[in-house]
């Protein structure tokens, strides 16, 4: 007969798992070594990766750092009696110009300067683990580093000053204060710095001013047409309603970059002529060039692309069918025709004179098509989300806008996280086409370089190097992306 | 769990139906594209009334309330909430909507919000409430359906009972006049039902106006002061509860309770 009660008497204690399946041994063992197929597999992949190793290693490691030509590479692999070897003066004598291309040797601390500024601008759009001082901190160290770059004066003398005792009192509290004491100052209504997003904001400004020169009005104008803009808007709102102030917010700047701008720079120009040496378009060039037209192209694209989305979704005939117009044009051209048309065909259409730089003509026509790729990832979000979110918004009695951009936008943009991404790592990658209508990117330096006499016939070190360079790029914003899924996940965890 | 076991004892003390009407359709249609969905739909509703809908399947029940705050549009008659008459005005729209709150059955919580986001964000936009105020309120409704620990979690952590007793506080933190359920546990496993019901008699017993369409027939019975029956598409039958269930007038209403209970 089975038995068909039974109680429990003494309890089992927790142990540990057998070490077959726990450390080192059982995490092989599941992974690598799991049944006799996969053995096999790994054992291949293991032989493979080794023998790529054994070929590539000793290549790479080739005395030729100071060689001055191909020839001499040779000669130093022969003395060293290697068979062959990598020749790696040419990334030694020509990497400033792989990341800078012609652009002025005694400015370019200013292309630098705008680089990591970069990054102190988009660490409080990209993270938000970071405390407003340690992103001050960052930013007057960025500064404080630059001034010993400029030319010596007394001006600069004081600056740096000022700025060194900015960084030691920063410094200072960060060192000190404790992060959950600051907290708790902060609750109980200690002041706190500023929001570093209005450096972010306004290093979009500083940004061209740096790597274009000229007149430090150029860049106050434009952002003064933001401000005019703003101004129309708030004023305009009580006495013509609210479309008409959203039109006028619109006209305004507008009208005040294409038309008025100029008079007010050059009149200010001319009384208080402060600025930067002027630097010629057709003197960017390599890796500078990639990012500028890069950076910039990822930064409109992304919010063109969200109102490109919208406009497709949109219940206004004529809106949906502009957007899709756009989408489907764009899409259905292959990106160099586009920069043929920026460099070629813009020029006929502009009346005779006009001096439209090509970097910003690029530029617009690589946004342009990003922002129709970008509209269509953003699309797919928007289609994943459930009815209901848009339901329970509007039961909540939030407007269009409102429901838009709290409830619909973040839940569409983090599903298309990995889609926009790749946007963005394609669209950088294609700024290398600008090298077929003559901008000298990191592939058309690379082929200058080719063409001296001294390198001709060099090919892995010097591609290589390119290779690496875009990969540092498009592999941190992978990394990015994947972190930044892992910080918005929200379910169980 | 029977149907009479899940709902509690409810005091009826608080519950007054007053003269005054919060809303009334008057021969209102409904099409979408070719099908008929709702017609000639009269219903005045009083203030302080708590209405149980039922109906089988497609009779168009979810139809009916959705078009209370327009989240579907009616083609003909009329729609009064609280004196404003629905119309393609989008002002009337947004006043009703801030005045009416919805509970859905899937909850239709924001994912991406804390529990108390969730609670503060229609506060916070749409009456321009001051964040401090808007989460002192919050924390209150969430004390209110007994889940005020969860606040920091998402949604997605919490079972389904607590999510939709965080539906049901969102809804309440507008300080509505009027709250619709949709089905408010249809997708709850039955030891959750019970605590989302209990959330809603409480509600009833501090004299909210109430549509509720739902199948629980206890929560019909020992709360609801009207009972309407659906069928395709027309109001066939209403009662007070007791007289509704006890002693149905036509054939369809019979059949349907005959089938359910
Ligand atoms: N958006 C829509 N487009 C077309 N038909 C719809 C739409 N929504 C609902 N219907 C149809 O209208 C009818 C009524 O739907 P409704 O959802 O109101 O029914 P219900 O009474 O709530 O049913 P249930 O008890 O299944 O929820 C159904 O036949 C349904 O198929
Ligand atoms: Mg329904």
């Amino acid at each position: 007969m089975p038995q068909t009660s039974y109680v429990r008497t003494e309890m089992v204690p927790e142990r540990a798992p057998p070490p077959s399946t726990a450390g080192v041994i059982g995490w092989m063992r599941t992974n690598l070594f799991d049944g006799w197929m996969n053995s096999i597999l790994t054992v291949i992949s293991l032989a493979f990766v080794v023998w790529v190793l054994l070929s590539a290693v000793p290549w790479l490691i080739s005395p030729t750092w100071n060689a001055t030509s191909l020839q001499e590479c040779w000669a130093l692999i022969e003395a060293a009696g290697k068979p062959e070897g990598a020749c790696w003066g040419v990334i030694n004598e020509r990497w400033p110009q792989m990341l800078y291309g012609f652009y002025p040797e005694e400015l370019r601390i200013r292309p630098t300067l705008a680089f990591f500024l970069l990054f102190v601008a988009l660490i409080p759009v990209l993270f938000n683990m970071i405390s407003r001082r340690m992103n001050w901190l960052l930013l007057v160290l960025v500064l404080f580093g630059a001034t010993f770059f400029a030319a010596a004066s007394v001006l600069m003398v004081a600056v740096q000053v000022v700025l060194g005792a900015a960084l030691a009192w920063l410094a200072y509290t960060v060192v000190t204060t404790k992060a959950g004491d600051r907290a708790e100052a902060i609750a109980a209504g200690a002041s706190r710095l500023p929001n570093p997003l209005i450096f972010s904001a306004l290093y979009v400004f500083l940004m061209p001013w740096l790597l274009w020169g000229g007149p430090i009005w150029s860049p106050i104008g434009a952002a003064m047409g933001f401000v005019l803009g703003w101004a129309a808007y708030r004023m305009l709102a009580a006495v013509i309603g609210n479309l008409g102030a959203i039109i006028a917010a619109f006209l305004v700047p507008v009208v005040w970059w294409l038309f008025l701008i100029g008079y007010f720079v050059s009149a200010l120009s001319s009384v208080l002529p402060i600025g930067l040496e002027p630097v010629d378009s057709r003197l960017f060039g390599g890796l500078l060039l990639s990012v500028t037209i890069g950076v910039t192209a990822i930064a409109i694209s992304l919010p063109l692309g969200i109102v490109l989305a919208l406009g497709r979704q949109s219940d206004l005939m004529i809106v949906k069918s502009l957007s899709v117009m756009f989408i489907e044009f764009i899409r259905g051209v292959p990106l160099i025709t586009l920069l043929f048309v920026a460099s070629v065909l813009l020029n006929i259409f502009m009346p005779p004179g006009t001096n439209f730089d090509i970097i910003l003509r690029v530029i617009i026509m690589a946004t342009l098509f990003a922002s129709a790729y970008m509209a269509e990832v953003i699309r797919g979000g928007l289609a994943a989300l459930p009815r209901g979110q848009y339901e329970a918004a509007d039961a909540l009695g939030l407007d269009y806008w409102k429901a838009q951009r709290l409830i619909i936008m973040p839940q569409a943009l983090k599903i298309s996280i990995p889609g926009i991404v790749s946007t963005f790592i394609g669209l950088f990658k294609d700024t290398t086409l600008v090298s077929i209508i003559g901008l000298l990117d990191p592939l058309g330096i690379g082929n200058a370089i080719r063409s001296n006499a001294a390198w001709t016939g060099i090919v892995w070190e010097l591609y290589g190097f390119i290779a690496f360079l875009f990969f540092v790029f498009t592999f941190s914003m992978s990394r990015y992306s994947m972190y930044l899924e892992r910080r918005l996940r929200t379910d169980h965890g | 769990m029977s149907a009479q076991e899940i709902v509690r004892e409810v005091d009826h003390s608080h519950m007054h139906v007053s003269d005054k009407m919060a809303i009334e359709i008057r021969d209102m249609n409904k099409w979408f594209g070719q099908f008929h969905v709702l017609r000639d739909i009269n219903l005045t509703v009083y203030e302080g009334e708590r209405i149980v809908i039922c109906g089988p399947s497609g009779s168009g029940k979810s139809t009916l309330i959705r078009c209370i705050n327009r989240l579907e549009e009616h083609q003909a008659g009329s729609i009064v909430v609280d004196g404003t008459e629905l119309s393609s005005d989008l002002k009337n729209v947004d006043k009703v909507r801030s005045e009416v709150g919805m509970v859905f059955q899937h909850f239709n919580l924001f994912p991406h919000l804390s529990v108390l986001d969730n609670l503060t964000l229609a506060p916070i936009w749409v009456r321009k409430t001051p964040r401090k105020e808007a989460e002192e309120v919050a924390m209150q409704y969430l004390e209110k359906v007994k889940i005020p620990e969860q606040a920091l979690k998402f949604p997605g952590q919490l079972s389904g009972g607590q999510q939709q007793r965080v539906a049901i506080a969102r809804s309440l933190c507008m300080k509505p006049k009027i709250m619709l359920f949709d089905e408010p546990t249809s997708a709850l496993d039955p030891e959750m039902i019970k605590e989302v019901l209990d959330t809603m008699i409480e509600l009833a017993e501090e004299g909210m106006t109430m549509l509720v369409v739902t199948h629980e027939m206890g929560f019909a019975e020992k709360v609801a002061n009207r009972v309407i029956f659906m069928d395709a598409g027309q109001i066939v039958e209403q009662n007070e509860p007791t007289e509704f269930f006890n002693n149905p007038k036509s054939d369809r209403t019979k059949l349907f309770l005959s089938q359910i209970l």
